[in-house]
Formats: C-alpha cells, sequence, structure tokens
C-alpha cells in the first residue's frame, strides 16, 4: 500500500498533515506506524475492522431493497485527530451555546423577553413548524430543555471550527463514537496507549446520570426508559445499544399506557410505572392526542402526564425550535443576549431567504451557495449550488421564492480533510465533527464526538443516507 | 420484564429449536438413503408430511425429490418453516431485545444467520450434506449453551426455556406420529431389517438411540413411543420437555410447582399430570395417532395461555379502562 509519501493534503485543512506535508504534532505518531506497516496490512486492518462490526450486528438497514441488505455504517480506520487547545475552544464553545440557546427555548415558551426586545423577529418563531405552542407557559424539571444535542462543526481552509447545526431534538450515532473507539483500540493499540487520547466510555454513564437528575422529587429510585421507534428504524442499534450500557429498559410506544395519571409499562406481572423516558421519536409522534393522530409510535396521553410532572421527557418537547434552520442564523445575538458575551464559536456566515436583501444575493448566487430548508435533516431538502445543474438551481430559486421563511443560504465551506483508505491508497476526504453534549446538572462535553467522512471523492455531504462514514475521533 | 421482551425471547428460542429440529430430519433422512437405496424415491415426502405443509409444498414445487424437499425445507423464505425463515424470525426477535440477552448470543445469532443467508449456503448444503446440517444443528446446541452460561437465568432465561422445551415437545410428538402412521400398517413389516432401521431412524433424528439401548434392549415401536413420549430423564423426550418447561413456568412468577396461579400454570400443569398417570399400553389401545394429535392441541392451548398470561395485556387493560 502507498503511504504517506505520496499524499497530496491539498488546498484544504489537513487535519494530520500540515501544508507542507509534515505530520501534524499529534499525528507524528499516527503517521509514523502507518508508515513502518508491511505492503498490504492497513488494508488487512481495515477489512478485519470491518468484518467486526458486521459481527457485533452493527447495522443499519437499507430501505427499498431486498431482504438481508443491511450494511455496516462505513468506517475508516484512520483517525481525525484533535489538538488539546483546539479542543478546549471547541469544549468551551458549545457550553456556552448550548446554555444559551436553552435559555432561549425557556424564554420564548415563557417570559418571551428576547421577542419583545426584537433581536429575533416574533413572526419568525410563531411561523416554525418546530414551535410547540402546547408548551407555552411550561417549565421543564430544572429548566432544562436541550439534554442532548449534537452540534455539528466544520473546519474551513482558515484552520476555524464553525458551526454548520444545532441538532437539539433527537441527534443520533453517539453509539458510532464508542464502538468504532472498541474497534480502533484493537486496530492501533500501541499507538493509541502512546498518544494519550482521551477517553470517551464514560458517555452511557454520564447519561444515566443526566437522565436520573430529571426524575419527579418524590421518586427514590426512578424506572428509567430509552423510547424507541422499533427495530426498523435506522438508529435502533443505537437505542438498543444505549439501553444496554445503561442498564434501563428500552421501550416502544406499545409497550406504555397511561392509567391513573401516570405511564406505565406493560409488563409480565401488570404495569409498571415509568418516570423518566430518554426519547428517541420527534416530538410529532410522541403523543397521537396532542400532535399527529396518525402516529403509530407514541404513547396516546404522554404529553398531558408530562406537563404535570409525573413524568420527565429527554429531551423535552419544543426543542426543535432552536434546531430552525433559519433561527440558527440568530444564534450569535442569542449568545450575545443570554449570556453578554460574543460567541466563541463562531457561525457559518448565512443569508436569511425572508430578508430581502439578502434573497436578491442567494437567487443571484445559488452557484456558490449552499441552500438549506429550516426543518429537514440528513441531508435532504438541500441544494449544494457548485454542484447543481443549472435545472436544479432553477427548481430551488422557484421554492425559494414561494416560501422565503423556509429557507437560508450559507457560502460552501471548504470542509477540512483526513487522510482516509481508498482502495490501495491514501487520500484526503471531507469530514465534519460532531460533539455530544449532556445538560443536566451541568453542561458536559464528551471529549470526542462523530467525525463523518464523505468518502465520495470531492463531495461535501457527510451524511450516511448518501455516501458518508465515520472516522473515530481522538482528542488529545 | 416487558412483555413484548418475554414475547420476543420466547419466540427467539421456540424459532431457533425449530430450525434445528428441520436440520435433524433432513440428516437423518440422510442417513436413512444410505442404508436403503431402493427406497430412494420415497424418502423425501414424509420429511414434509412431519412438518404438515405438504400443500404448500406440492404448490410450488413439482416432485418430492432430494435437491427440492432439502430446498423447501431449508431456504425456501416463502415458506414460514424452513431453517432460514426461522433464524431470520429468532434474529429479528433476538435484534429486538439484544439489550437483553448477552452479547454473545446475540452475535452467534447474527453470524448463524448471515452464514445460512449467504449466497454460497445451498451449494454447499447440495455439495455435503451431512456436513451442512449437522452443523446447523451444533450451531443451535452452541446457542442453547451459550445462553446458558452467559445470561442470567432470572426471568427472561426462564421464558426462553419454556419456548424451547414447549417446541420441542411438539417436534418429539411430530415425528412420532409421522413414523407410526407411515410404518404400523404394513403389518409384513414388523420386525424386518427394514422395519429396524425405519425405528432406529425414529430414535436418531431425535439424538435417542444410544440412551434408548440403555433403558430397552429391543427397538419395537412400543418401547419407541414409550421412550420418546414417557422417558424422565431423557432431555429430547415430550415428558421431560413439559416437566422442564412447568419449573420455568412456576419460577416466573414465584408459586410452588403444586399450585397453579393463572391459565397458563393451569394447562401446563394438566397436561404434565396426564403425561405422568397414562402409559404407554393405554396410549396404543386409544389409538397413537389420536394421542399425538390431541398433544399437539394441548402444546397449542398452553402457548395461547403463556401468552394471554404474560403477552397481550393491552386488549385487557384497555378493556378494562372502557368499563370505568
Amino acid at each position: 500500500m502507498a503511504t504517506f509519501e505520496t499524499y497530496d493534503p491539498g488546498d484544504y485543512y489537513d487535519e494530520l498533515i500540515d501544508a507542507d506535508g509534515h505530520p501534524r504534532p499529534g499525528a507524528q505518531l499516527l503517521v509514523d506506524k502507518i508508515a513502518s506497516l508491511p505492503p498490504g496490512e492497513l488494508a488487512i486492518r481495515q477489512k478485519a475492522a470491518e468484518a467486526l462490526l458486521l459481527k457485533m450486528g452493527i447495522t443499519f438497514n437499507v430501505y427499498g431493497r431486498d431482504e438481508g441488505t443491511e450494511k455496516i455504517f462505513p468506517f475508516d480506520i484512520i483517525p481525525r485527530i484533535v489538538s488539546a487547545s483546539d479542543w478546549q475552544k471547541i469544549e468551551s464553545g458549545l457550553k456556552q451555546r448550548i446554555f444559551a440557546l436553552n435559555e432561549f427555548i425557556q424564554d420564548i415558551y415563557n417570559q418571551k423577553r428576547i421577542l419583545k426586545d426584537k433581536v429575533v423577529p416574533e413572526d419568525l418563531i410563531l411561523t416554525s413548524r418546530t414551535y410547540r405552542k402546547e408548551c407555552e407557559g411550561f417549565t421543564p424539571p430544572r429548566g432544562v430543555w436541550c439534554h442532548v444535542t449534537g452540534t455539528d462543526l466544520v473546519r474551513d481552509r482558515d484552520g476555524r471550527f464553525y458551526v454548520l447545526e444545532d441538532n437539539l431534538r433527537c441527534p443520533s450515532g453517539v453509539s458510532y463514537v464508542l464502538e468504532n473507539r472498541q474497534v480502533l483500540k484493537r486496530t492501533f493499540p500501541q499507538v493509541f496507549e502512546a498518544s494519550r487520547v482521551r477517553p470517551v466510555d464514560d458517555y452511557p454513564t454520564k447519561l444515566l446520570e443526566m437522565l436520573t437528575t430529571l426524575a419527579p422529587e418524590h421518586v427514590q429510585s426512578p424506572t428509567i426508559g430509552v423510547l424507541t421507534p422499533g427495530i426498523y428504524n435506522s438508529a435502533y442499534f443505537e437505542h438498543s445499544f444505549l439501553s444496554q450500557q445503561m442498564g434501563v429498559e428500552l421501550v416502544e410506544g406499545q409497550d406504555l399506557v397511561v392509567s391513573d395519571g401516570f405511564v406505565h409499562m406493560l409488563t409480565t406481572k401488570g404495569l409498571k410505572r415509568v418516570d423518566v423516558l430518554y426519547r428517541r421519536i420527534d416530538d410529532d409522534f410522541i403523543d397521537p392526542a396532542v400532535f399527529r393522530p396518525d402516529s403509530l409510535l407514541g404513547v396516546r396521553g404522554l404529553v398531558g402526564v408530562y406537563k404535570e410532572g409525573r413524568i420527565a421527557l429527554a429531551n423535552a418537547p419544543g426543542t426543535g425550535i432552536a434546531d430552525d434552520k433559519v433561527i440558527y442564523a440568530y444564534v450569535p445575538e442569542i449568545i450575545r443576549y443570554y449570556t453578554g458575551a460574543e460567541a466563541i464559536l463562531p457561525n457559518v456566515p448565512t443569508y436569511i431567504c425572508r430578508n430581502d436583501q439578502d434573497r436578491a444575493y442567494v437567487l443571484a448566487h445559488l452557484d456558490q451557495l449552499v441552500v438549506k430548508a429550516a426543518n429537514e435533516s440528513g441531508g435532504y431538502g438541500m441544494l449544494v449550488g457548485p454542484h447543481a445543474t443549472e435545472a436544479e438551481r432553477a427548481a430551488f430559486a422557484a421554492k425559494i421564492t414561494a416560501e422565503p421563511r423556509n429557507y437560508m443560504a450559507q457560502p460552501t465551506i471548504s470542509l477540512s480533510r483526513v487522510p482516509t483508505i481508498v482502495g490501495d491508497r491514501i487520500e484526503g476526504r471531507h469530514v465534519d465533527l460532531r460533539p455530544y453534549v449532556l445538560f443536566g446538572e451541568e453542561i458536559y462535553v464528551q471529549p470526542g464526538g462523530l467525525t463523518r467522512v464523505a468518502l465520495i471523492k470531492g463531495s461535501l455531504v457527510v451524511n450516511s443516507s448518501q455516501g458518508g462514514g465515520s472516522k473515530d475521533t481522538w482528542v488529545l | 420484564m416487558l412483555s413484548r421482551v418475554a414475547n420476543a425471547i420466547y419466540w427467539m428460542c421456540r424459532y431457533i429449536e425449530r430450525a434445528e429440529n428441520v436440520a435433524r430430519f433432513i440428516s437423518v433422512n440422510l442417513n436413512l438413503l444410505l442404508d436403503m437405496p431402493s427406497e430412494k424415491g420415497k424418502h423425501w415426502e414424509p420429511l414434509v408430511m412431519i412438518t404438515g405443509d405438504q400443500e404448500l409444498f406440492e404448490k410450488n414445487y413439482p416432485d418430492y425429490t432430494q435437491a427440492a424437499v432439502s430446498r423447501f425445507l431449508t431456504f425456501d423464505r416463502n415458506y414460514p418453516n424452513a431453517i432460514l425463515t426461522c433464524l431470520a424470525a429468532a434474529r429479528e426477535n433476538g435484534r429486538s431485545i439484544r439489550e437483553i440477552i448477552s452479547s454473545e448470543m446475540w452475535e452467534h445469532l447474527n453470524t448463524f444467520y448471515l452464514e445460512l443467508a449467504d449466497n454460497g449456503s445451498p451449494d454447499l448444503a447440495l455439495a455435503d450434506p451431512h456436513r451442512f446440517f449437522k452443523i446447523i444443528q451444533m450451531r443451535s446446541h452452541l446457542f442453547t449453551g451459550l445462553m446458558d452460561s452467559t445470561m442470567s437465568h432470572g426471568e427472561a432465561w426462564n421464558f426462553a426455556r419454556i419456548g424451547m422445551m414447549i417446541e420441542r415437545a411438539d417436534k418429539t410428538s411430530r415425528i412420532l406420529d409421522v413414523k407410526y402412521f407411515m410404518l404400523l400398517p404394513q403389518a409384513d413389516l414388523v420386525n424386518s431389517p427394514i422395519d429396524n432401521i425405519q425405528w432406529t431412524a425414529v430414535l436418531k433424528s431425535a439424538s435417542a438411540f444410544e440412551m434408548f439401548r440403555k433403558e430397552h434392549h429391543h427397538i419395537t415401536p412400543r418401547n419407541v413411543a414409550n421412550f420418546l413420549i414417557f422417558d424422565g430423564q431423557f432431555p429430547r423426550s415430550i415428558r421431560h420437555c413439559i416437566a422442564k418447561a412447568q419449573i420455568c413456568l412456576h419460577r416466573i412468577d414465584g408459586s410452588p410447582l403444586g399450585s397453579a396461579n393463572n391459565t397458563a400454570e393451569k394447562r401446563l400443569g394438566r397436561l404434565k399430570a396426564d403425561l405422568e398417570y397414562t402409559d404407554i399400553d393405554e396410549v396404543i389401545a386409544h389409538g397413537m395417532h389420536e394421542f399425538l394429535d390431541g398433544l399437539q392441541t394441548r402444546l397449542n392451548q398452553v402457548d395461547a395461555a403463556i401468552g394471554s398470561t404474560f403477552f397481550n395485556l393491552k386488549p385487557l387493560i384497555e378493556a378494562a379502562t372502557n368499563e370505568q
């Protein structure tokens, strides 16, 4: 196998190799190790890692194909390395951002100070599809709404990290962080040990501690469950994995009923009360009596019990409002409003299509911009201008004109790259970074996160549904 | 534990046991074939008879050839009791409770299924069928062993054991039923070498030949049936399976063996008592087929009672709330 001698970092920020072709300080051990492997050994280790993931059943379902087409989430064994100083900034930036967003959610469902002060336009909130009128006047336990967040960060050519998206509803992927780490420890044991990588394994413990603090006050030892849509959900593996690691029940909507003002599980010995649910079902589906009436996944009456304070939900219903991709543009001001400080982690510059001036610019520069719908995820509902055809751009322009509130646009970021195994070569591929943040008694940022990699040459889309894979993330 | 979880683990084990038994039937038939080459054409139909799914077979396959029957029973995804279909169902159940079972069990079941579902498997089954079906049986045993030694023997484990024991009792009764039905009418064959070979095969398909020999010296239909139905110690005899299922059932709600707290315990207890207070001569006098048929019906009733006692609380609760 060709190694780093022929590697070209290209005109991008490379996470392991600097512009002169030398390993970055934290990556020296890893690069030396890979260079020292006999020909073919790297490919053998890559295959072994994939076989291990398949054997462990860490797969996701591919819809619309024949039976048996489960796939592992593609995994590349060359890790991404984050220096201690970079991490320090990310960690403090995320803490600041999550704190402010939580204040924001509490405020807009209650006093609405930020709207009255006209920092964020009121109609923007009220027209958001993820604004939940049902949550008005409500304060969840300890005033915490967004208990689990997975914020997407990207690094541009200038080497700076930017926040690309806030995922405050049901961010997934943390199980891959934990499993990838298990596999990589076996793949590069000596380098791993010598590099003094910060551990990620206590995430389930931290998650359990956070969930325990949510329990209603009168409950001594709470019954906690992970609420999953079921085995056909693409993140089912993660739901099952987290409940196993925490030693709590994994429940589906069909396992729960509301009776006597509480939520109960149906067990072999009758009903058992549930006190805390880490729900991995979107707001829309959790309670057919309150949200979508056609939902078969949720529990009828759940939200009523929740508002009485007899069950805690993480994340709280209503957090999606801060996930709206147009409201995202206001987050730097939101941070300034609630903390009095400038955002430590900057946003990617954003054009808001409902503003006439911005919209005119966007429509004139579609070939240079990435356009996103306010409430889509998974890489859907978006246009990557430079890679789109003339017809695709025209279709998107029509959508923007018809519904300007629903779109925002950003310049194409030259995502940083990490060396990645491609056949028998190592080539640079673009990555992002999703660290996971827990908000319980205090805010905890897991030192690591999911590095998603666009495996297709030149591609900037890292979503697994669009040809993305993952890498282990080493924080030093 | 959650009703859905109990249901899933119960069915996971039933499906694995079912897959193992189908592999057993095929294995024994392959052995018979070596002993009775002249009978070649007639050997594969009874196998489908044991399953009771002749109609489905005949709709999709022209003849009872080895290739057709073995394909039907092993790889036909449209046939609900094919080995591959059973393992797929076992694995789906296992996946929905993988946080309950040990990762050893899950990984083994996952590999078991993935390798059987591999495109190369049908060729392997044709090239060396003896080895192929033996491997399936051994993998099922390995699963049982892993379950026994890597999972706590708590409520979930007890549900798993009940599923396995009820399925095994049902399959043993079917093996016996078909052979009895097939062999006995031919009075001229009684005590002939062919007869002997056939009854030996019945024993072997339940791995019972050697253990039978230690108890009984002569291979007669009566002795074979007696052993497979009533033996108290042989792990695949119907009585033994029922007794073990009963112990697990009582462990779940902690009631003593002599009493019965729910429909499932009542039905299973009655079945066990009947097996204890009946003997082989009585069964033969009343008709073997009628007895076995009745037994299968009662096993289905036990299954239904376990379902309504532990798994399907929702209709009951909804009915109860409606009344308020």
